[in-house]
């Protein structure tokens, strides 16, 4: 083989692993399931990934955020909070209201949310990440008044959501009945509706996609609306799960999802990736999570480590675009 | 010489709303004098050191996400340093914090040169390396603060009106940028951030260019964490509020999002209105989360505005 002929199959190699992520992703995680098995014999059980499966779905709702809004180049950093304030408006009116009332309440302010991103990032071109930061915080101000006028209500869970949350149906959890139906609509919204064709478009090249007639500003209010309500749903699942709702409820969440994201294979510029990624991301970080607190590592390290695996994967993803 | 009108018109501007905020404040609080002075130019210290910090790179064309982590790193490195030490390893610890900032923010201008991700992935990524860093030196608010670097903050100087803290911050922040902005360095930074490839053609090192700037700006998070921890007394590992006001105070201060263009009075003007803002609602007696509210609104509002402006000039 000459030095060419090496040198063309790392590109077709590379650019088979840029289109197709998802196998080295596969890989990645039963590796890291091998090794917790190898640190702990006798961890990995039918429980054990009911349990991770069931820890796994609240971040992969919320990562489909941040995939749907980077495929625009974008990113929505308020998702957390959305998520936050729907369950916590739900748990709060759910004892005046009851349950569906109350759940549809919850959901208003988080894609009250999204449609003010959408209007910063298509009317007035500011960079979502900032967009989506600043309304957080307003959003986070708000949640903070809301909580005095409802403390003497109290927080009732809905059984619905705690089974659903954390229930099983022989051995799986019940929360899969919500997400395969998502998952399902959300790959079917990215890959065969115009809708999705229009997000690869915007991401890709937005002044070609202008030129083609893409009303930019419809797609970018319609998409982080989409966002905000996705985020409301899994702030209704998570709370399901953890059955305490608080004003920071889903806040540790947003960093695992921004990078779940990027691990699954979505770039961060726009353009290339996809949902499927994202959910095999979302279950290596929930197992990398079991990791780490096994090893008993800090809770800095654990942040340092995510950050340098956003950069590490980025990179990397930069360096094959680049090799076209 | 429009442009150059221009420029100082938004200065001047800025500078007769900043009156007009301190009548505002005069009228609404007629006992308002020394010590009001003081603690305003006490709280807005960390955030002009922030807004510095951010308005250095915006104006090389880049953006700092991680300056909140930064801030508060130096801030616990300080505190854990000077926790039981005498006057003169304090001075050095100062000093050794100040050179930490220079390396963070070296560390992550040579990150974004070296693995050609743009600057807002790479130092979304260090905001959360940063923030690890801070816990792991100081797991919950704890150390302490030299005792002599905590008077230095506190008081008037000279004259019974100007705060101490006031002088410093303007001392602190001139001492590095005024002589940055004669220097071929300063030049470059403008040259790189108003049109990259321009630059390059007149031979401007890129790379080289981009580091400093943003080892200046991990320089001037350095002194924005030591001055929080000159307040509280104490290291704080938990990253504040600075990030999103230091990029609005250096929108509203005529720092252009994209690059190439403003200076740092602007900016520091518009901290001293945004803070003044906030005071006046806390004598006004407004409850502190609704004032948190209107202060994002207000930021949003400008980030908005800054954006539209940022489209008019780009077309």
């Amino acid at each position: 083989m000459t030095p060419q002929d090496t040198a063309s199959l790392l590109v077709r190699l590379g650019r088979f692993l840029r289109d197709n992520p998802i196998f080295p992703l596969i890989i990645l995680l039963l590796a890291l399931i091998a090794t917790l098995e190898f640190m702990r014999p006798g961890i990995v059980n039918e429980r054990w990934i009911g349990n991770t499966i069931k820890f796994a779905i609240p971040l992969a709702m919320l990562a489909a955020c941040q995939t749907l809004t980077m495929l625009t180049g974008g990113i929505d950093l308020s998702a957390s909070v959305g998520a936050t304030i729907t369950a916590f408006v739900m748990a709060t009116q759910v004892p005046i209201m009851g349950a569906p009332l109350a759940i549809c309440i919850g959901l208003v302010p988080a894609i009250l949310i999204g449609l003010v991103n959408g209007f910063g990032v298509a009317v007035c071109r500011v960079h979502p990440l900032i967009m989506t930061l600043g309304t957080g915080l307003i959003a986070t101000g708000c949640l903070q008044v809301y909580q005095r006028f409802v403390i003497a209500s109290g927080s009732v869970v809905p059984d619905g959501l705690g089974w659903l949350g954390t229930g099983r149906t022989w051995g799986a959890p019940n929360a899969l009945l919500l997400f395969v139906p998502f998952a399902i609509f959300v790959l079917w919204l990215q890959r065969r509706t115009g809708f999705g064709r229009l997000l690869y478009a915007l991401g890709s090249n937005e002044t070609a996609a202008k030129i083609s007639g893409v009303r930019s500003w419809q797609v970018y209010l319609a998409l982080y609306a989409l966002s905000g309500l996705i985020a409301g749903g899994a702030g209704l699942l998570y709370v399901g799960l953890i059955k305490a709702p608080s004003l920071s409820l889903v806040s540790p969440l947003l960093l695992p999802s921004v990078a779940a994201a990027v691990i699954g294979g979505t770039s961060i510029f726009g353009g290339r990736g996809g949902y499927g990624g994202t959910i095999v991301g979302a279950l290596i970080l929930t197992v990398l999570g079991t990791l780490l607190t096994l090893m008993q590592i800090p809770e800095g390290t654990r942040r340092i480590l995510f950050g340098l695996i956003i950069l590490a994967v980025t990179t990397i993803y930069v360096r094959l675009t680049n090799q076209r | 010489m429009t442009r150059l009108l221009g420029r100082h018109g938004w200065v001047m501007g800025l500078t007769a709303l900043l009156v007009l905020a301190f009548v505002f404040t005069k009228v609404i609080q007629p006992g308002f004098g020394a010590s009001g002075l003081d603690s305003l130019a006490r709280a807005t210290m960390p955030f002009a050191f922030a807004t510095a910090a951010m308005a250095v790179v915006v104006i090389a064309g880049g953006i700092d996400l991680s300056v909140a982590s930064m801030m508060a790193v130096a801030g616990v490195t300080a505190a854990v340093l000077m926790d039981g030490a005498g006057t003169g390893f304090s001075v050095l610890a100062l000093l050794l914090v100040l050179g930490v900032g220079l390396l963070m923010g070296a560390i992550n201008g040579a990150l974004i040169v070296f693995t050609r991700v743009p600057d807002i992935v790479v130092t979304l990524a260090m905001l959360f390396v940063w923030e690890g860093v801070a816990l792991l030196i100081l797991n919950a608010p704890g150390g302490a603060i030299a005792p002599w670097l905590r008077e230095l903050g506190r008081g008037p100087f000279l004259v019974e009106w100007l705060p101490r803290s006031f002088v410093l911050m303007v001392v602190c922040i001139a001492i590095v940028w005024m002589p940055l902005r004669r220097s071929r360095l300063g030049l470059s930074i403008y040259a790189i951030g108003s049109d990259e490839l321009a630059a390059y053609r007149s031979g401007v090192s890129i790379g080289r260019t981009r580091i400093a700037a943003y080892a200046i700006c991990g320089l001037f998070c350095a002194m924005g964490g030591v001055s929080i921890s000159m307040a509280t007394g104490i290291g704080e590992p938990i990253p504040g509020p600075y990030l999103m006001a230091s990029v609005a105070a250096a929108v509203l201060g005529g720092v252009m999002l994209g690059g190439g263009r403003g200076a740092l009075l602007g900016p520091i003007i518009a901290v001293i209105i945004l803070r003044l803002v906030r005071m006046d609602m806390t004598l006004m007696s407004v409850d502190p989360n609704i004032a948190t509210i209107v202060e994002g609104l207000i930021m949003v509002a400008v980030v908005m505005l800054g954006g539209l402006l940022a489209m008019r000039a780009a077309r």
